[in-house]
């Protein structure tokens, strides 16, 4: 299909006004939410607001970073950052281990674990939410960074990713490094782990991301607001009662809150594309 | 692919690639077979809110939540929200990706700004969409209120599930389209110019070649999809309508939530989850049939 | 007075910024007010804090009074529970069931030697939340009961005389129409749907809500709600709702904002709304008793409290509850609570306090404000009207505006809805009493 088109032509054109309107749609309330957090909370609240931006970008961000509703937005970026880190690496760090351990090794009880990581592939969060909460409440870890973050590396996914690319590799290069009398950490450390780089940027693209929006989890630890992470810390903002939101600000904290994983997406494009499309094969 | 194979070469020792599997093993034990477990076991009780006691009630959750008619029907409202925010979600990423496709140039540029929706969280687009169709304040509602038309998705049901879907499906468009537009990619380009040196249409050859050459794509996108409109939708949900109007868009992880936290039904949610866990078990399995590996973070 | 207790909140500010940090017993309350009433909240906290320095009370807003709630709860499962907690009325049964979980308020007074005297006490106020021994369970923090506010600007603008007859349901209609057809926005609206059109209302014209003296008797109470009075009054409502002279906003208090934007002419909600009115209305207003039907036999008695009242939970230091105990004594003194009562619209909880509003002419200069009070305990309540203690009844309110929402959009008849609301409602509470036998 690619390129059967001509240059120039009817055809040429429709096919970008396609695009374009596919990106407008894309782009639409994310353009709305931007042009809310750079005007006054009396234009919106008289609808219909602005379609183009105000002027008070500068006064709101930072009205959000500072004060935000009922803990300043900063802090919640902060957290956030914390927990997206924590899984992205975490995951990735146990994974790479028992990978190897699994694949490089003949030792008891191999074949369990496997299958044991296999049957974690099946069943998300959401799935044991109230045991697990549980299980975090018993350890004294609500409101806690490790709260948020080992429920959700608990899953072996990347461990079975991890386990599919070593099995691609030569076994000449193992054969090698025996030979050469390094042992299996060295081995581990010098090459399997640098021949992994690019399986395990894409994995951080797509763990970063999966990390840093969570929802359900975040909402159900934190009872702290000082704990809240950004993405949940967002329906937190609006009152319970019969109180005006304050939309601006929490329109700045929605654009904000989708900043680090657009950067981290775009800034790694290729990658994650890369490794998304061929971890799903 | 070597999977399942056996790596010919190995390295000696045991108590080494213990140490390494340790972190995965316990962290999986305790976050995850213990709570499901558990999840399993809690089923079988009602406990009161505070956890101070609990009455053993053998299947009695699972009897009450069968007969109970609005759990029967967020089966139905599940059902209905996830093949909609899958069709709409599918089909508009295609569109994109056989214009994106059709490109030599310039498909770059698309493909970084339809990437986008990606990273947004279900949960800020919930609220984004939220925003836009406000009833006091919303921009989409005030110019549908000039057109004559009273937007309430507060009160009407058919309006609320509408717009979760449209959120929930925009979030999905940049995924599909990513895998589509890769599908599309590799098909030869010279068995495209071949049909069309024989005089075919773009509508032919998209039916006749191009749809049963993307079909493992599609298949699996279906699946995929399916699944995350089970779950990662919840943020959507919360976020506009708390599982309303009546209930109109509960679905069945939003029950679990809303009767298990909410409510302080423990048992009700208990048994909720492990009613869920069947039916994911059942996806996965035929994912895996069919699709070879799963990839569920 | 307002005068003393600026300047006394000012004196506050300023110790509580000197005051040193070290060794002060912590207690924590979680509540749920924002707005209005959590700045006088705030102040109240402060106040407390100023005046002794033994103990510091922190304050901090978990949501709304559902929300509060779970919070806590959670928070207990996890034994990271505050001492105080604001739980609203129809949380009480869940509360008193979880006789592990809290601490009741007349055993920390007694502890402390800072015993609460029941007869200090208004008895409608604080029955609601006594054994049947008269001891203090929870301690009635602020409680109200619907009302009507009447935004005479608007009656005026559509050509009624704003001090026009309101005290019936039948004088109402005939005015909501005029208001609808002199093109008024919004002729009327209500907040706390089923507190006042529901448990209020049945509690007003003498009917039962559910069986077992509205669930005072027993777990094995039934909802019966459903019964032609109640389904008249949905019904008419429901047809307002169709017509466009029922300006439905929400479940809970969120039509307040309209009603205080001057969009809305005749509002049902709270005597603590007032708090929110005095404050933000720029027209002329004011107060009115709920209306009743004028042909029920029974009707009017008197409408039952809503609001919260403070729970101390189980688990903490003696040294912790000596705080708390010094912290209810506080509140409960009659300067703070003729003061709370005037800023608020809630209810004073002890005599003393009312007589103190009284004899300062606070009700004189602000002539509506003692109607919540001659509502409550104008007429000696039945078993009908003394208000509500069902399990689970937060979840049954969400079913009965479940169901009261299809109403509106006119999807259910009146009848249908709330025998539909009776059924589930019962469902609960038949797994609530198997929790708790």
């Amino acid at each position: 299909m690619s390129g059967m088109v001509e240059r120039r032509g009817a055809a040429y054109w429709l096919t970008h006004v396609g695009l374009i309107l596919g990106v407008a749609f894309v782009f639409f309330p994310i353009w709305l939410a931007f042009v809310a957090s750079t005007v006054t909370q009396a234009e919106i609240v008289r609808p219909p607001m602005p379609l183009l931006p105000g002027r008070h970008l500068v006064e709101n961000y930072r009205e959000a970073l500072v004060a935000g509703v009922n803990v300043p937005v900063a802090r919640m970026m902060f957290n956030s950052m914390v927990m997206a880190l924590g899984i992205a690496l975490g995951k990735i760090a146990i994974s790479l281990l028992s990978a190897f351990a699994i694949v490089y090794f003949r030792f008891p009880g191999r074949k369990v674990f496997f299958w044991l990581i296999f049957l974690t592939l099946m069943l998300p969060v959401e799935v044991r939410i109230v045991p697990t909460f549980e299980v975090i409440a018993g350890f004294g870890m609500l409101n806690s960074y490790s709260g948020l973050i080992l429920p959700l590396i608990a899953s072996a996914t990347a461990t079975f990713l991890f386990r599919q690319f070593f099995m691609t590799v030569p076994d000449e290069l193992a054969e090698a490094a025996r030979v050469d009398g390094a042992g299996p950490m060295r081995f581990f450390r010098d090459i399997l782990v640098p021949m992994s780089r690019t399986n395990m940027a894409a994995l951080f693209v797509i763990l970063f991301i999966y990390g840093w929006n969570q929802y359900l989890w975040p909402l159900l630890i934190t009872t702290d607001p000082r704990m809240n992470t950004i993405v949940m810390g967002i329906k937190q903002m609006f009152p319970s009662g019969d109180d005006l939101a304050n939309w601006p600000v929490i329109m700045a904290t929605s654009i904000l809150a989708m900043l680090p994983p657009v950067a981290v997406v775009i800034f790694m494009q290729n990658l994650f594309i890369r490794g998304l499309v061929d971890s799903e094969k | 692919m070597a999977a399942g194979m056996e790596k010919r070469v190995t390295f000696k020792g045991i108590w080494l690639p213990l140490l390494l599997v340790a972190p995965q093993v316990v962290v999986t034990a305790v976050f995850f077979f213990y709570p499901a477990g558990q999840a399993i076991w809690q089923s079988l009780f009602i406990p009161d809110p505070f956890g101070l006691s609990s009455r053993f009630v053998g299947l009695g959750n699972f009897e009450f939540l069968l007969s109970n008619s609005y759990y029967r029907a967020s089966f139905v409202t599940t059902a209905i929200f996830s093949i909609l925010v899958t069709v709409v979600s599918m089909g508009v990423a295609l569109w994109l990706a056989v214009l994106a496709d059709r490109l030599i140039k310039g498909s770059g540029t698309y493909r970084t700004l339809l990437i986008w929706p990606y990273a947004v969280a279900p949960a800020v687009a919930g609220v984004l969409w939220m925003f836009m169709f406000n009833t006091r304040i919303g921009v989409v509602t005030w110019y549908l209120g000039k057109l004559g038309y009273d937007w309430n998705h507060v009160l009407n049901g058919t309006e609320a599930m509408g717009l979760v879907v449209v959120a929930s499906a925009w979030g999905r468009i940049s995924y599909n389209f990513l895998f589509f537009l890769a599908g599309l990619q590799a098909i030869p380009r010279s068995v495209i110019e071949a049909a069309a040196i024989d005089g075919a249409h773009f509508w032919t050859r998209f039916r006749t070649i191009v749809w049963p050459l993307l079909s493992p794509t599609t298949f699996f996108l279906l699946v995929v999809n399916i699944v995350y409109a089970f779950f990662e939708t919840f943020g959507v949900i919360h976020t506009i309508t708390a599982g309303g109007p009546q209930q109109s868009t509960t679905i069945l992880v939003y029950k679990v939530y809303a009767d298990g936290f909410v409510g302080q039904d423990l048992g009700s949610s208990a048994a909720q989850s492990v009613i869920l866990l069947a039916v994911v078990s059942v996806l996965t399995v035929i994912q895996f049939r069919y699709i070879e590996r799963r990839v569920h973070y | 007075m307002k005068y003393l207790s600026v300047s006394a909140m000012a004196i506050a500010a300023t110790l509580s910024l000197a005051a040193p940090v070290a060794a002060q017993t912590e207690i924590q309350w979680w509540h749920a007010f924002t707005g209005r009433l959590g700045e006088l909240l705030d102040a109240q906290v402060a106040a407390f804090n100023a005046s002794q320095s033994d103990y510091v009370v922190v304050a901090s807003h978990k949501g709304n009074y559902s929300e509060a709630l779970n919070a806590g709860i959670a928070a207990f499962r996890a034994g990271e529970q505050p001492h105080i907690l604001q739980v609203f009325e129809v949380g009480t049964a869940t509360m008193m069931a979880a006789s592990g979980a809290i601490k009741p308020v007349y055993e920390v007074m007694e502890e402390a030697g800072l015993p609460f005297d029941p007869k200090a006490f208004i008895e409608s106020v604080t029955g609601y939340y006594t054994t049947p021994d008269g001891q203090m369970l929870s301690f009635p923090y602020n409680a109200s009961t619907p009302v009507m506010y009447v935004n005479r600007d608007l009656l005026e603008g559509a050509g009624i005389d704003p001090d026009t007859d309101l005290s019936t349901w039948e004088a109402v209609g005939p005015v909501v129409d005029q208001l609808h057809a002199a093109g008024a926005s919004c002729p009327f609206t209500t907040a706390w749907q089923s507190w006042v059109h529901l448990e209020s209302f049945s509690a007003y014209h003498d009917l039962p809500f559910a069986t077992r003296a509205n669930g005072f008797e027993g777990f094995d109470t039934e909802l019966v709600f459903n019964g032609p009075t109640q389904a008249r009054h949905i019904a008419m409502l429901g047809q307002w709702a169709e017509d466009g002279k029922f300006i439905y906003a929400g479940r809970r208090n969120e039509s307040g904002a309209n009603f205080r934007a001057g969009e809305c002419a005749i509002f049902t909600e709270s005597s603590a709304g007032y708090a929110g009115v005095k404050a933000e209305a720029d027209f002329a207003w004011d107060i009115r008793p709920l209306p009743y039907w004028e042909d029920v036999e029974g009707a009017p008695l008197n409408t039952i409290i809503g609001g919260a009242s403070l729970w101390v939970m189980a688990g903490h230091d003696p040294e912790e509850y000596q705080g708390v105990a010094q912290f209810l004594n506080f509140l409960s003194s009659p300067e703070i609570q003729a003061e709370w009562h005037q800023n608020t619209g809630y209810l004073p909880v002890t005599p003393a306090a009312a007589e103190l509003t009284a004899e300062q002419g606070f009700y004189e200069a602000n002539p509506g404000t003692e109607i919540a009070g001659i509502q409550m305990s104008g007429k000696t309540p039945t078993e009908n009207s003394k208000g509500l203690r069902l399990g689970s009844f937060d979840q049954i309110r969400t079913i009965i505006d479940e169901e009261l929402e299809a109403v509106w959009a006119g999807d259910k008849d009146a009848q249908d809805a709330l025998d539909s609301a009776v059924a589930r409602g019962n469902e609960l509470l038949r797994r609530f009493e198997a929790a708790n036998r």
